[in-house]
């Protein structure tokens, strides 16, 4: 459903784009076709690895320590495991969709998605060459404590 | 060449998937249907989100927003910044260049730190594959949530940071470029 939406949208914005000014789309194409390049080895790493820590890890591990029953501990994990790493959303999300199919909880994922996007360990240093030291750590602090009050209200709503 | 050197990590990777195929049978099939069902939905979901990606980054114009997003811009301002931000493509790393070339513009700092939290959190393209993937209710609520904390944090660290330290890095970002 989402995805034919998603579709819907994107044909779309080509259409009124094209009649707009064909030059400006084909560049946008070409765009889209270079960003999407621009991950794809990412992509694949990410891709790899999940696909093996998966096979390993059983429902009931990941149940264990990302399940709804993990409680605060599992959001504090998923929270910095989203911190330290780097990944795309691309990449991130279809892995944490995995998780979720394979017995994590929806606050453990919420913390995760929400520490990762807006916390940068390992981005830290070049945050810092723009922004400072102080305002830096300031900021990551600030999020990565936000992403559990997000992941507690995504919980409850997908909970509801 | 420098394109191998960006898929080395990736060759790596496949090389130790190629080994842990012949290393542990047990995982065997779980780990191929693992890969073939993650594949299926990427090649379903990623075409759209690409071309919607390329779109905005070609219609919005960067310049144009740069102006309306001072100091004294008020709520416009903020609003502005958002959305530059949210319409934005690239990892969180690429917004710091942009957020230099924003403060040397004139953009205020509160109105930086918005875009550089709407850049990390709300990219409507992502938004769209998230509820793709994850749900739409899941994708929707974290959005709510996320503005609401962006705004938060722009304040709390315009509070928190000296307004010489902000000047400090108007300087810094003017002699960046």
């Amino acid at each position: 459903m989402d995805t034919i939406l998603l579709y819907v949208l994107a044909i779309a914005a080509l259409l009124v784009s094209f009649f707009k000014d064909k030059a400006k789309t084909a560049k946008a194409v070409k765009k889209g076709l270079k960003a999407f390049e621009g991950i794809l080895p990412q992509f694949l790493v990410v891709l790899l690895l999940v696909a093996m820590t998966l096979a390993v890890l059983d429902t009931a591990t990941i149940a264990r320590y990302l399940g709804a029953e993990s409680g605060v501990l599992g959001v504090l994990i998923a929270a910095c495991v989203g911190a330290i790493t780097l990944i795309p959303g691309f990449v991130a999300f279809p892995a944490a969709a995995a998780l979720l199919q394979g017995g994590a909880g929806a606050t453990q994922i919420a913390a995760f998605v929400s520490s990762l996007m807006m916390v940068g360990v390992v981005t830290l240093p070049m945050e810092m060459k723009y922004f400072g030291k102080r305002a830096s750590l300031l900021r990551n602090w600030f999020a990565f404590v936000f992403s559990f009050i997000a992941a507690a209200f995504v919980g409850w709503v997908v909970g509801l | 060449m420098k394109q191998l050197k960006r898929y080395a990590a990736a060759i790596v990777a496949a090389l130790a998937f190629a080994a842990f195929l012949l290393a542990l049978p047990a995982y065997r099939d779980k780990a191929i249907a693992m890969i073939a069902s993650q594949t299926k939905s990427m090649l379903l979901v990623i075409p759209p989100i690409f071309l919607l990606l390329g779109l905005l980054d070609v219609w919005v114009p960067r310049e144009k927003m740069m102006r309306f997003m001072g100091p004294d811009a008020g709520l416009k301002g903020g609003i502005l910044a958002f959305l530059l931000g949210s319409f934005a493509a690239g990892p969180l790393y690429g917004a710091f260049p942009v957020a230099a070339v924003l403060m040397k513009k004139g953009a205020g700092f509160a109105n930086i730190l918005i875009f550089i939290g709407a850049w990390s959190t709300t990219k409507i393209p992502m938004l769209l594959f998230e509820s793709a993937v994850l749900g739409t209710r899941f994708a929707f609520s974290r959005l709510a949530i996320d503005i609401v904390g962006i705004v938060i944090i722009a304040f709390a660290l315009k509070k928190a940071i000296p307004k010489k330290e902000v000047e400090r890095l108007y300087a810094e970002a003017e002699r960046m470029q």
